[in-house]
């Protein structure tokens, strides 16, 4: 092997034994997190400062109006941000934005998809950043830590009426116990290594040669560190984890995928921890892990090899990609972020070769359960698990259990809405994008690639991934809107079919595992739920996949 | 459904909403202002440097506060044309290094235009360095992600050392030192590639005087 390739295999061997030493105590702490009843002496001021009641238990419905409640109120905030940006101190002379991409923006932080038709350095102010997106990335993965929570109650818990936690209680947990020490720490490594944190304008300078360039300031590294460790993806500059400001050096570049992977790849732990046994928690991660490591490897193959036309002229596929991280690097991360609903970027995914880009479309199509975003991974997989339990039942002839919960029809009927509610929003408004005129001006390069650019893009918004095959120009009124539907059904039809489902499981009384019980916890059960995942969106998206990317790797 | 129902659960959203809005306050203030802030002081006071963007002089030295004699930041590239200079990769942002415009070309793997650019561009390369054109690595014919790379990869660093010495009168041995000196290994020897900064290389040959920063030659190389 070359020295690239060893290299390339030993940043993952740094990476994984990274995540394996936190694994036991950060999936502990989660968990007490989220079942101790104790609260924290600043915890009781915020309670009372903001007038709720943290020891209600909530049934689903109401937990789920919660949900909806503070999502809605997120998105009118933000886009009264976005409108009035011109009257806001730090707007650095930006104007506000206008109302369809006020929406979209609006829509997509508050989702955790941090989709982003504007160019950080050209459209935002300091202040729309700090107290609009950055908000967003902490409480937009507080509200997806808490749904996957709420899920893993309802299969701990037994015969209750379908109560389910308090929203506000495991919200502000997940900020104050989790999402806010963490990022503050992690901002302070990264704006040592190099990452800007200053509140100065964009000023001009001369160049050693003589030409104009601009310094950039910013926050940067405060709202760095909660973009990843919240899988929220949404740059302060165009560029994203690409821009050096972002992500200066490959150190920062480790540890950026490192905070994207590190909650998503612990739930399963806190899982296993709170349902009684945490050989369950073990298999969903080795499910997460290994469709990851597949990805990994496939997508890292490709761009090493360099097929296609372009890399093939230049030697290696390095259009799009940065020096310092180099192919490997560019590969690990941007296998990370697809597979955990980031978004980020430290590579442009449009550039990539033919099948790396299509694995990388592939991963968001799997539903980002690979391993998700924060706290949306692990419900995802769950769904899939019951899938899979349901599927082994169905040959076997017995009811379906899992974790001691009958999988009855209404059960079946919740889960099958899920899986098929995202398919259903990315066909319609990619088939939408590719008839209507002002979806076709958007595309960039005709041929198989143009269709792969609109059915990334609404994977993307529909996953609430936020990556994008930046090739499309969808800074228009059309995509703006559409894909901030998109968007907001794919956050929020998924996340009441999951507390529904959460709550007909609470109100459900576990039942002991007989003779006949599928063991959910063994290798079988593993590779089961791995091609039940496979399976489904093969089924769903193998038509559209072959005009696209894998048209384009034959040709 | 029943009309109570309806209005009781309307009446039950609007009481969610509302504590929703008090809980959204609450987090804008302690996470949209304490917490960027908290950060912003305790960088300015640990590492101004780092936290202001690693800006340099043109001597190469540090300085932590913008100012007139600020000629970049050492994270950022910037173009460099004359041929006394180490040249950057080229760059998508803009008309190429424009920190307001950050980006890649975004041009697919397949894109006839994209190849023309490449062959166009090895071409001058090699006619420009006098290398072979098999001889130019591939970060000199490909635009970055951000358009803002800093570096390029000693092989490009390598070819360019002969012109670089004749245009400044230098030795290559002198030039190909500093190249040296420039490059930096993987981060703990496995994460990342090598690379060269090519700002913080152009400023360390300007100090040697061989030429200034208008191109013509200066005192040292005559």
């Amino acid at each position: 092997m070359t020295t690239q390739t060893w290299a390339a295999v030993a940043q993952v061997l740094v990476l994984v034994a990274a995540l394996a030493a936190v694994h036991v105590p950060l999936g502990a702490y989660l968990a007490r997190v989220y079942t101790t009843p104790n609260h924290l002496p600043v915890e009781r001021a915020w309670y009372r400062a903001v007038r709720v009641d943290p020891d209600a238990e909530q049934r689903w419905n109401v937990y789920l109006l919660s949900v909806l409640g503070f999502s809605l109120m997120s998105v009118l905030f933000l886009y009264a941000l976005g409108r009035l940006q011109a009257y806001l101190p730090w707007n650095l002379g930006f104007t506000g934005l206008d109302p369809a991409g006020a929406w979209n923006t609006a829509v997509s932080f508050a989702t955790n998809t941090d989709w982003q038709w504007y160019s950080g350095e050209a459209a935002t102010g300091h202040l729309l950043q700090m107290a609009g997106f950055a908000v967003q990335n902490f409480v937009s993965a507080s509200v997806g830590l808490a749904v996957a929570i709420a899920l893993v109650r309802g299969f701990a818990r037994s015969g209750t009426d379908a109560r389910i936690g308090n929203f506000w209680t495991d919200l502000t947990r997940g900020v104050t116990r989790i999402l806010l020490p963490f990022s503050f720490v992690a901002a302070l490594v990264l704006v040592a290594s190099g990452v800007i944190q200053n509140l100065d304008p964009h000023t001009a300078i001369s160049t050693v040669e003589g030409a104009t360039q601009h310094l950039l300031g910013g926050p940067v590294a405060s709202q760095e560190a909660i973009k990843d460790l919240g899988t929220n993806g949404g740059g302060f500059f165009n560029a994203n984890s690409a821009h050096p400001f972002e992500n200066p050096t490959p150190f920062t570049d480790l540890f950026e995928i490192f905070l994207l992977l590190v909650i998503p790849f612990t739930l399963p732990r806190t899982f296993g921890i709170m349902v009684g046994d945490r050989r369950q928690g073990w298999a969903i991660l080795g499910v997460m892990a290994s469709l990851w490591a597949a990805a990994l490897v496939l997508t890292t193959w490709a761009e090493l090899a360099g097929p296609g036309a372009a890399p093939q002229a230049a030697g290696a596929a390095m259009e799009g990609k940065e020096t310092r991280f180099g192919l490997a690097a560019s590969a690990l991360f941007a296998v990370s972020t697809t597979a955990t609903s980031t978004g980020s970027v430290n590579s442009m995914h449009d550039s990539f070769t033919a099948p790396g880009g299509g694995v990388l479309l592939f991963n968001i199509l799997l539903g980002e359960v690979a391993p998700g975003g924060v706290g949306a991974g692990l419900y995802g997989m769950l769904v899939l698990a019951v899938v899979a339990v349901f599927v082994a039942g169905l040959m076997v002839g017995r009811t379906p259990e899992y974790l001691g919960k009958k999988i009855g029809q209404r059960e079946m009927t919740l889960v099958a809405l899920y899986v098929l509610t995202t398919p259903a929003i990315v066909l319609v408004g990619t088939g939408l994008s590719v008839v209507l005129s002002p979806g076709i001006a958007g595309i960039q390069e005709a041929g198989p690639h143009g269709l792969t650019e609109v059915l990334y893009a609404f994977a993307s918004a529909g996953n609430n991934n936020g990556s994008a095959f930046a090739g499309l120009t969808t800074g228009t009124p059309y995509y703006d809107t559409l894909l901030g539907v998109a968007m907001l059904l794919g956050r929020f039809v998924p996340i009441a079919l999951v507390l529904a489902l959460a709550g007909r499981l609470a109100s459900q009384t576990s039942v002991p595992p007989s003779a006949g019980t599928l063991p959910t916890h063994q290798p079988l059960f593993v590779g089961l739920v791995a091609a039940v995942a496979l399976v489904v969106v093969g089924l769903t998206f193998i038509p559209v996949l072959s005009l696209g990317p894998v048209v384009e790797s034959l040709s | 459904m029943s009309t109570t129902t309806v209005a009781g659960d309307l009446a039950s959203f609007t009481r969610q909403a509302l504590a929703g809005l008090r809980m959204l306050l609450a987090f804008t203030l302690v996470l949209g202002l304490g917490y960027p802030l908290v950060v912003t002081g305790i960088s300015q006071l640990a590492v101004p440097w780092q936290a202001n963007g690693s800006l340099v002089r043109a001597d190469g030295s540090h300085v932590d506060r913008r100012g007139g004699d600020v000629v970049g930041s050492a994270l950022i590239g910037q173009g460099f044309e004359g041929e006394q200079w180490f040249h950057p990769r080229p760059s998508a942002a803009g008309e190429g290094y424009d920190t307001l415009s950050s980006g890649g070309s975004n041009l697919g793997p397949l894109n006839p235009g994209l190849v023309t650019a490449i062959d166009e561009r090895r071409a001058a390369v090699a006619a420009e360095d006098g290398v072979d054109p098999a001889d130019v690595p591939a970060d000199a014919l490909t635009a970055s992600a951000s358009g803002l790379d800093p570096h390029i990869s000693p092989q490009y660093a390598a070819i360019q050392v002969a012109r670089v010495a004749q245009a400044r009168g230098l030795s290559d041995d002198v030039v190909a030192g500093l190249v040296a000196e420039h490059t930096a290994g993987r981060d703990l020897g496995v994460l990342g590639e090598p690379r060269v900064n090519v700002l913080e290389l152009n400023l360390a040959l300007a100090a040697l005087g061989g030429a200034d920063a208008d191109g013509t030659q200066g005192s040292a190389a005559d």
